[in-house]
């Protein structure tokens, strides 16, 4: 057995070493920022998107309308009954990341996953409030005193006016956004409401504000599944180590010209990094490829005069052939192989699928039950009646009337709850309201003495313009004899 | 076992110290969270070891401070229910019966509560659905009834059920056990039956049919009617029909003009409040083979019961 003092000697767990990226500029950090502002805009600014949809539809364009059981999406309406769509837009989420991944390597994590995007963000308020990298690393390790305080204390509020915007806005998706907002600091939204924003604030404090890398390195299943993903073709960002190495200072280098490679060993790439990796030690879990190490080492090079590139997005391909003294692909053809092109049509040919089957889908849709408590009901005159349950879906915004009939069942006649059989007949008029599941139960009765089991068409038809309808074939019992 | 830290060459991770036999241990650490969040839960779990229910004893377990249980759970959401459902079941209950199908927002309600206790307290012999049992029970979705089928009527005979001895408002007849008692001849009696086959259109009209309608007129049609239509009075069920609660074949009627079984329903006026009857008395109604009470004036008004948003 080992002593207890061994063990705390061998330290199992280790505490977050802190990452204090450096501010730095260049084409990828541009770039970055016009990913996070349109990500922004698009998660804050959606539910507050009109859609006049008519009087019998909320105008929200985009809605998860949890309580009525509908999903609003610009001119797209999801029922229940139709969730396959959401799982095929799921299917083509994930889909779309295999082919990402193939493409561009882990461009997901680098640029518009959520986690990145507001640890970006968070990021940036430290270097607002604490200043740039040497400054953090100094606050961080300076004893407590009222200036170390005041500057975390208005830190963590500015952490926490942003998570809590951040839960706030994704309830605006389940609700009419303005009536919420109102409800909501009126105190009179839902319970769950408030819970979910609370859930959200303290995600987002918590995994942006603290966890940061922590959440890609050790609780992030993607990394690991993208690591399998990736072939020599996808694009990574690579430190060209057969043109850096062996480092040396610049000194050095101007002192023995010739024996050092291009890297000045200057550390800019791992100060800037916001995970803390040095890529100089080539693919690892913690890089997200957030390239923001091309943008330092590009400067860098300008400085002492030596091209760009030394650490660029690069495939492993690229590299060997580089390694070789040969040209690299021009990135179009990079892009372009197999795989990409057997994902993306995958992807599209999915996408073009629920985009046909919207455009053919009915929107007033019929599903009938047969009553089987009894099965059939003798009736007095020898006739025989069988009870149905209709499901009559009017999923458009309006008001409808259609007409219910059957067909080939001879001497069929129908008539529902509120009728009675004298007043029985071929067909029967239902007013469905505007969106909604109108249930009609159905007697239908037919003379006795034929087949035990008979199918016949139930069916229903517009009756205002649209003569579009949906038709069940089901089946008609009579005793056996 | 030696106890030297080191650098292992291949992936550049310290080890922990062990060494056994040449086998060493790397140490990559746990992050230190990890182990915070471990905590947590363990103070979560003790936390609610106190206020929930948890230890199992010997009869039950550990109350917990905050006292829950599922079953109070459930009386407190019952609880919830039955008030949300008040001011409606209170509605039910002051309508006048024969007027609920003419309020569908109610008359739904009634069919919901009413077939709600109906399988409770009414499948055990009428089945699920009301679809009745072949030869015991009638079938109460079909347009044949023994007593009647308006709503009033139904709840009448739900209130005071059917040949309680002990009860003087109960709906009360008996058919004579002709066989049994001696009443008709075994002959006379294959004559009955088949008058009644041949005016049920079972049989064609012949000899024994004839001798039939003679002992049908001086024995049954006093309370099937003169040409077999029935009589509701008394329970008498109609004999032209297609529809034979007890079988419609010789041999069975042979065996009910022997000995009638004269069916006996228990009373449930006594066993449930007027709103469940009333409620039941609806779903019974709304089978299939409820009757409309004669009209006592022009034709009826159907307002449309779902709010104009399309949300019932």
């Amino acid at each position: 057995m080992a002593s207890p003092e061994h063990l705390a000697k061998a330290s199992l767990y280790e505490a977050r070493k802190g990452v204090y990226p450096k501010k730095v500029d260049g084409f990828f950090r541009r770039f970055k920022w016009g990913i996070m502002a349109v990500t922004l805009a698009i998660y804050y600014g959606t539910p507050w998107i009109r859609w006049d949809r008519g009087p019998y539809a909320p105008d929200q364009a985009v809605l998860v309308d949890l309580a009525h059981r509908r999903f609003y999406m610009f001119q797209i309406e999801i029922w229940p009954h139709e969730f396959y769509y959401v799982a095929g837009l799921l299917i083509m989420a994930g889909i779309g990341l295999f082919l990402l991944t193939s493409a561009v390597g882990r461009a997901w994590c680098g640029y518009a996953c959520p986690q990145t995007v507001w640890t970006d963000l968070f990021q940036h308020v430290d270097r607002l409030i604490d200043g740039d990298r040497n400054a953090q690393i100094r606050l961080a390790n300076a004893p407590w005193s009222v200036n170390k305080a005041a500057r975390r204390g208005a830190k963590y509020l500015v952490y926490l006016v942003i998570a809590f915007w951040t839960g706030g806005a994704w309830i605006m998706y389940f609700a009419d956004a303005p009536t919420l907002t109102h409800d909501f600091w009126t105190g009179q939204a839902a319970p769950i409401a408030y819970g979910t924003v609370a859930v959200l604030t303290a995600t987002t404090f918590i995994l942006g504000g603290f966890m940061r890398e922590q959440v890609c390195i050790y609780m992030c299943p993607w990394p690991r599944i993208q690591t399998a993903m990736m072939d020599e073709k996808s694009l990574l960002v690579t430190y060209k180590d057969w043109r850096g190495e062996p480092r040396g200072s610049l000194k050095q280098a101007q002192a023995h010209p010739g024996a050092f490679g291009d890297c000045i060993d200057c550390n800019q790439c791992v100060a800037v990094c916001p995970t803390g990796v040095d890529i100089r030690q080539g693919p690892q879990i913690g890089c997200i490829t957030c390239a923001l190490c091309i943008d330092a080492c590009d400067g860098v090079m300008a400085q002492i005069g030596r091209p760009r590139g030394l650490i660029d997005y690069c495939t492993l391909e690229d590299a060997a052939a580089e390694q070789a003294g040969g040209t690299s692909k021009p990135v179009r053809k990079t892009l372009m192989h197999p795989r990409t092109i057997i994902y993306f049509s995958i992807w599209s040919a999915i996408g073009l699928a629920m985009l046909f089957s919207l455009g053919q889908r009915t929107r007033l849709d019929l599903a009938v039950q047969h009553e089987r408590s009894p099965l059939y009901v003798q009736l007095s005159d020898g006739g025989i009646r069988n009870t149905y349950t209709l499901k009559l879906r009017n999923m458009e915004a309006r008001p409808r009337r259609v007409s219910v009939s059957v067909s080939g069942l001879a001497g069929a006649a129908l008539w529902s709850e509120d009728g009675a059989r004298e007043d029985a007949r071929q067909s029967l008029d239902v007013a469905l309201p505007a969106d909604s599941v109108t249930r009609v139960k159905l007697f239908v009765a037919a003379p006795g003495g034929g087949p035990a089991r008979q199918d016949f068409t139930i069916a229903t038809r517009g009756l205002d313009g649209d003569p579009r309808g949906d038709s069940e074939t089901i089946q008609f019992d009579r005793p056996e004899t | 076992m030696a106890d030297h830290k080191r650098i292992d060459e291949a992936t550049g991770t310290s080890t922990v110290g062990h060494e056994w036999d040449g086998i060493e241990e790397l140490n990559t650490p746990l992050p230190r969270w990890w182990l915070w969040t471990f905590y947590a839960t363990i103070v979560w779990a003790a936390v609610y070891v106190v206020l929930f229910p948890a230890w199992p004893m010997i009869d039950g377990a550990t109350e917990g401070l905050l006292g829950w249980s599922s079953r109070g759970q459930l009386e407190r959401e019952l609880a919830v229910d039955a008030k949300r459902r008040a001011p409606i079941v209170q509605a039910i209950g002051a309508a006048e019966l024969a007027d609920l199908p003419a309020r569908p927002e109610l008359m739904q309600a009634a069919v919901q509560g009413g077939g709600a206790a109906f399988r409770v307290h009414c499948v055990q012999c009428h089945g699920a659905g009301g679809a009745g049992v072949k030869k015991l029970y009638p079938s109460l979705t079909d347009d044949d009834w023994l007593w009647g089928g308006d709503l009033p009527t139904i709840q009448d005979t739900i209130t005071h059920g059917i040949r309680n001895p002990d009860h003087k408002q109960t709906r009360m007849s008996q058919m004579p056990a002709f066989g049994r008692d001696g009443i008709l001849e075994p002959a006379q009696i294959a004559d009955a039956v088949s008058y009644v086959r041949t005016i049920s259109r079972q049989e064609k009209p012949g000899a024994s049919s004839a001798r039939g309608a003679a002992i049908f007129e001086t024995n049954c049609a006093v309370c099937h009617g003169a040409s077999g239509e029935g009589g509701r009075q008394v329970g008498a069920p109609k004999l032209t029909d297609a529809i034979w609660l007890y079988g419609g074949d010789r041999a069975s009627l042979t065996a009910t003009i022997t000995q009638p079984r004269n069916g006996v329903m228990p009373r449930w006026g006594e066993r449930l409040d007027p709103v469940t009857i009333k409620m039941l008395a609806a779903y019974v109604y709304s089978l299939g083979g409820g009757e409309k009470l004669a009209p006592p004036a022009g034709g009826t008004a159907a307002p449309d019961g779902r709010q104009a948003d399309g949300k019932p």
